[in-house]
C-alpha cells in the first residue's frame, strides 16, 4: 500500500531557507493571477479558451520545485501553469499561448492554449488525449539513463488519467527498467465531471504503484512543503538509480475543467466552497506567517506587486504579432535546422 | 554484391546502422532474445547488449510512445511492431502524437524514428497476421510510409529511413521476406524516400504496384511479352507517402494505359488515391479507362488455403486485366 506523508515538514528540515519560500510564494500567486487574468479575457471575448490552475498551486509548486531548469525534463499536462513557471516559461509567453499568436513558444498559436512545449526549456509538447505523454516520459528517462545523463524526468497528470491503458504501459516500463523518473498525480477528485469513485476502485491512486514495483506515496495536495518533501525524496531516488515513484497529491480544482464547462452541474457548490478553505496558497501564507518568514505586510506586497507585472505581460502579449496564415504548411516534415 | 533475400537485408542494414552510431537501439516484442518472430535482429541482443536491443512488454501503444520518447532525447529509435496488424493499440500514439509533433511544435521538435511492421499475406497468416495497413498511415500527414519490395530497396531505404530526420513507417511484406533474392551493394548505399522506380520498363501499359503484387505484376508483364508481345512498364510506388506522383504520371503519359494493383481492400486503399493522382493529372493522356485491381471488400482473408487464394491476387488474374487493357 502507498505511504502517505502526514507529518507537517519544517521547512529548516527540507533544506529551504526563507528566500526559497517567498520564491514559492511569489510563484503561486503568480499562477493565480495568471488564472484570474485569463477566465477575466475570457468573459471579455479576448481569450476563447482557458484552462485553470485554481486550487492546484500548492501541489504544482511543490512538486516542480525540485528538479532543476535546463537539465531535469519537464513533462507536463494542461493544468501546469505553476510547472511551467517553474521550468522557465513567463507569463508573457503564457499569454502568447492564450492568445494564440505567433511567438507562441509551444506551438505558435497552433494548439489550444495550455498544450505546454519548449524545446529551449526542456519541457515536452503534449496533445490533448488524455496521458499519451507518459510512454514519452519513460522513453525520455530511459535516453537519459542510456546516456548516462544526470537527469530526472517530472511527469505530471490528472486521476482520469490513471484509467488510461497508456498511463499502465508507461508506468510498467518505468518500473522494470528502474528509470530515473517522478510520476505526480494531481488528483483532484474529477476528470471533468466523473467523480473518482466511478474512476477507480480504490481510494489512492498511489496504490497502483505496487503494480510496478515502486513506491506509491499520498500526500495532501494544498500543502505545498509537503509536496516539495515527498518530490525530493522521490528526485533523489530517481537520480541515484534507484528508480521511480508515483506521488499522489490530493488537491482539487477552484473552477470549472475548462472556461466551456459547467461544474455546477456535477458539484455542489457547498463542496467547492469546503475546498476553498483548503486554499493551498492561504494555508502557505499561514505557514510563512507563524515561521515568521513574512509577516502580513510582506504577503500583501506579493499580490500587489505581482498583479501589475502579470498585467503589463498581458498587454504585451495581446499587442504580439498573430500567426501568419501563409505558414500553414510549415513544418509538416522536417525544413532544416533553422526551420 | 551480394545476393540475399529481403529479411537478411533489413537484418544486415539494421546491423550495420547500430554498428555505426550508438545512438541506434531497436525494441519491440521478442526481438532480443528470440532475435524478433522473423530473424530480423537474431544475433543483436549478444553483439550490442541489453540497453539497445530491448525486449518490451507486450503493449503497442507503449512500444509507439516508448519511441517517441526515445527520440525526443537525443536516440534514434527503430520500434518492431511484430504484426502489422498488432499496430491498432498505437494508432492514437501514431496519429496524434508521432505525426504530429513538428507540426504542433511549429518545428520545435521533431522524431528521428523508424517503426518497422511486417505487414500482409501469403503466409496462412489469417485474419490477424495479413493485414494491409498502408492506407491508414498513408492520409496521415507527418508519417512517411514506405513500402520496399526488393532486398535493395529494402537495404537502401532503411538506411534512409534510420537517418531520416522525421518519422518513417517501414513496412515489409512478409511473403517477400524469403521468396525475393536480390543483389544488394556491399558498401552502405542509401534509397531516397518518396521516390518510385520503374523496375521494368514497356510502352503499352503501365501497371503501379508495390509490395508481393509488385512482383505478380513483374511476372505477369514478362508473361504478356512472352505470349502477347504487350510491353508493360511496371513502376515500383515504393513509398506510399509522401507519393512520387511524378514518376508514375510520367510513365502513364508515356503509355497511355494505367493499371493499379494493390493487396489492400480495393476501397479506399492507397491504389485509390494512385488511381485519382492520374484521372486528374493525364486523363487527357489516357487511351482507356484506368483499371484498379486490389483485395475484395471483406474483412480479412481466411486461414484455409483456398480462402487465403481467394483474397489474394494472382499473376493469372493481373495478365488477363493487363491484356484486357493493352487490347482495349
Amino acid at each position: 500500500m502507498a505511504t502517505r506523508v502526514t507529518t507537517e515538514p519544517s521547512h529548516e528540515a527540507l533544506g529551504l531557507s526563507p528566500d526559497d519560500l517567498r520564491a514559492m510564494y511569489r510563484t503561486m500567486v503568480t499562477a493565480r493571477l495568471i488564472d484570474e487574468a485569463a477566465f477575466r479575457l475570457n468573459r471579455q471575448g479576448k481569450a476563447p479558451f482557458v484552462v485553470p490552475v485554481s486550487g492546484h498551486e500548492g501541489c504544482q509548486v511543490g512538486t516542480a520545485w525540485p528538479l532543476r531548469q535546463g537539465q531535469d525534463i519537464w513533462v507536463p499536462y494542461y493544468r501546469d501553469v505553476a510547472v511551467v513557471l517553474i521550468a522557465g516559461m513567463t507569463p508573457y509567453e503564457i499569454f502568447l499561448g492564450l492568445f494564440a499568436k505567433a511567438d507562441d513558444p509551444a506551438s505558435g498559436g497552433r494548439q489550444m492554449p495550455s498544450h505546454w512545449g519548449s524545446r529551449r526549456l526542456g519541457i515536452i509538447s503534449h496533445s490533448s488525449p488524455i496521458a499519451t505523454q507518459i510512454p514519452h516520459a519513460a522513453g525520455i528517462a530511459y535516453a537519459a539513463k542510456y546516456r548516462k545523463e544526470d537527469a530526472v524526468v517530472g511527469c505530471w497528470f490528472g486521476e482520469g488519467a490513471t484509467s488510461a491503458g497508456a498511463w499502465h504501459e508507461g508506468l510498467n516500463f518505468a518500473g522494470i527498467h528502474r528509470l530515473p523518473i517522478v510520476f505526480v498525480c494531481e488528483n483532484n477528485r474529477y476528470a471533468i465531471s466523473v467523480a473518482q469513485p466511478m474512476q477507480m476502485a480504490i481510494a489512492n491512486v498511489a496504490d497502483r504503484a505496487a503494480g510496478y514495483g515502486f513506491p506509491g506515496v499520498v500526500v495532501d495536495g494544498n500543502d505545498v512543503l509537503a509536496c516539495y518533501g515527498a518530490m525530493k525524496t522521490a528526485v533523489e531516488r530517481a537520480r541515484s538509480g534507484e528508480g521511480p515513484t508515483l506521488i499522489e497529491a490530493k488537491t482539487y480544482r477552484f473552477f470549472p475543467h475548462t472556461s466551456d464547462d459547467d461544474d455546477r452541474s456535477y458539484r455542489s457548490r457547498e463542496e467547492v466552497d469546503e475546498a476553498k478553505n483548503q486554499d493551498p496558497i492561504t494555508r502557505f501564507a499561514t505557514t510563512l506567517k507563524d515561521a515568521g518568514v513574512m509577516d502580513d505586510a510582506a504577503i500583501e506586497a506579493v499580490w500587489a506587486e505581482t498583479k501589475p507585472k502579470v498585467d503589463e505581460q498581458i498587454d504585451q502579449a495581446w499587442n504580439a504579432a498573430d500567426p501568419d496564415p501563409s505558414t500553414l504548411g510549415r513544418h509538416v516534415f522536417f525544413e532544416g535546422d533553422d526551420g | 554484391m551480394t545476393e540475399k533475400n529481403v529479411v537478411t537485408a533489413i537484418h544486415d542494414t539494421l546491423h550495420d546502422e547500430m554498428a555505426a552510431d550508438d545512438r541506434v537501439v531497436v525494441l519491440g516484442e521478442d526481438i532480443a532474445v528470440r532475435g524478433g518472430v522473423f530473424r530480423v535482429t537474431q544475433g543483436f541482443l549478444d553483439e550490442f547488449g541489453e540497453e539497445r536491443v530491448i525486449d518490451t512488454p507486450l503493449a503497442e501503444a507503449g512500444i509507439i510512445g516508448l519511441a517517441v520518447g526515445m527520440a525526443l532525447h537525443g536516440l534514434l529509435p527503430v520500434a518492431e511492431i511484430e504484426f502489422a496488424d498488432f499496430i491498432h493499440p498505437a494508432f492514437d500514439q501514431m496519429v496524434s502524437e508521432v505525426a504530429r509533433m513538428r507540426y504542433r511544435s511549429n518545428g520545435d521538435f521533431g522524431l528521428p524514428m523508424v517503426v518497422r511492421a511486417p505487414w500482409g499475406g501469403g503466409v496462412h497468416g489469417a485474419l490477424y497476421h495479413s493485414q494491409s495497413i498502408e492506407a491508414f498511415y498513408g492520409h496521415i500527414p507527418g508519417i512517411k510510409v514506405v513500402v520496399p519490395s526488393t532486398p535493395a530497396d529494402a537495404s537502401g531505404m532503411l538506411r534512409s529511413a534510420i537517418k531520416d530526420p522525421d518519422p518513417v513507417l517501414f513496412l515489409e511484406h512478409k511473403r517477400t521476406y524469403r521468396l525475393i533474392k536480390g543483389d544488394v551493394p556491399d558498401e552502405p548505399f542509401e534509397v531516397p524516400i518518396g521516390k518510385a522506380d520503374v523496375k521494368r520498363e514497356g510502352d503499352d501499359l503501365t501497371a503501379v504496384s508495390y509490395g508481393l503484387s509488385l512482383h505478380l505484376c513483374l511476372e505477369a508483364a514478362s508473361r504478356l511479352q512472352d505470349e502477347h508481345g504487350v510491353s508493360v512498364e511496371v513502376v515500383d510506388v515504393r513509398t506510399i507517402s509522401p507519393l512520387d506522383a511524378e514518376t508514375i504520371l510520367a510513365s502513364v503519359r508515356k503509355t497511355g494505359k494505367a493499371m493499379v494493383v494493390y493487396e489492400d481492400n480495393r476501397t479506399y486503399g492507397a491504389g485509390a488515391e494512385i488511381a485519382a493522382t492520374i484521372a486528374e493529372e493525364c486523363l487527357f493522356d489516357l487511351d482507356g479507362p484506368i483499371v484498379r485491381l486490389g483485395g475484395p471488400d471483406v474483412p480479412a482473408m481466411g486461414f484455409a488455403s483456398n480462402l487465403e487464394q481467394a483474397f489474394l491476387l494472382d499473376a493469372d488474374l493481373i495478365a488477363e486485366r493487363m491484356l484486357q487493357l493493352a487490347r482495349f
